[in-house]
């Protein structure tokens, strides 16, 4: 009963990591994925230290990175549901992927007020 | 007799190989596991950067390692699947409106204790912004805020 009540929040939280998602994480894959390492751009470490530890920065990415755990935690549980029809096991898919997430957010928030 | 009402045709799992649309949906779901996997990958990246500049290093040539950058070149264009079909499906999941929208006046059917009663209310008609508009500007959006990125890191 209390799953029903939750449901509506949960979509909120998929849709609004969807958006961020569509938006943010195309030029952060670029960037910190594949130019970065790769040398073709070297941003300067001071710079980029200072770009992270800014607040503003910080609270961004704690935005984004609970957004984003909270839409694959939601969309992977319909997956495993409808792609691999794996309905019967609905309760322990839903503990694994919303408690990963929650784990994650926690983990996020550690690292945001830590670093 | 009873009738078959709990019967369900038994569907194969692999059912999405069979069309290409139910391809693409499946690809479509399966982008959640590379946005997962690029939110760990920037932790481990800010960590790092809060560490300083020999840990960060460290992590540059980890993330420079052969497996680290197929992952992320498989997570690049599943984040693109990610992006193009979200914002293709924005419009129909929302009703933007624009300022060419007028008011009309309406009677409707409300319950009041239990019965329907007649009142008077006004609804919105008109002034709809055409899906392609709603789209090209989320595009806008991605791109000002990919160069805003860029910018921030890169100047």
């Amino acid at each position: 009963m209390t799953k029903r009540h939750i449901e509506p929040l949960l979509w909120l939280l998929f849709s609004g990591g969807g958006v961020v998602a569509a938006v943010f994480l195309p030029i952060l894959v670029v960037l910190f994925g594949l130019a970065i390492p790769l040398g073709w751009v070297q941003p300067d470490y001071d710079q980029l230290h200072a770009v992270v530890g800014h607040w503003l920065t910080r609270l961004v990415l704690l935005g984004l990175l609970v957004l984003m755990l909270f839409h694959w935690a939601h969309r992977f549980r319909y997956t495993l549901y409808d792609g691999l029809q794996l309905r019967r096991l609905d309760a322990p898919i839903a503990v694994l992927c919303y408690g990963g997430a929650l784990v994650g957010s926690l983990a996020a928030l550690l690292i945001v007020l830590t670093v | 007799m009873s009738a078959p009402a709990t019967y369900r045709q038994p569907v194969s799992r692999l059912w999405w190989l069979k069309k290409r649309t139910y391809f693409l949906f499946v690809m479509r779901e399966l982008s959640s596991i590379f946005v997962a996997w690029f939110a760990v990958f920037l932790m481990i990246m800010v960590v790092a950067i809060g560490r300083g500049e020999a840990s960060y290093q460290s992590f540059l040539s980890w993330a420079a390692s052969p497996v680290v950058v197929v992952v992320n070149v498989v997570a690049l264009a599943f984040v693109v699947l990610h992006t193009v079909t979200w914002f293709a499906l924005t419009p129909q999941a929302m009703v933007v409106r624009g300022p060419g929208g007028r008011w009309v006046p309406r009677i409707k059917e409300v319950r009041v204790a239990g019965r329907l009663v007649p009142a008077a209310t006004v609804v919105r008609v008109g002034g709809r912004v055409p899906a392609g508009i709603v789209i090209a500007s989320q595009y806008v959006g991605l791109v000002v805020v990919s160069a805003f990125i860029a910018w921030l890191v890169l100047r």
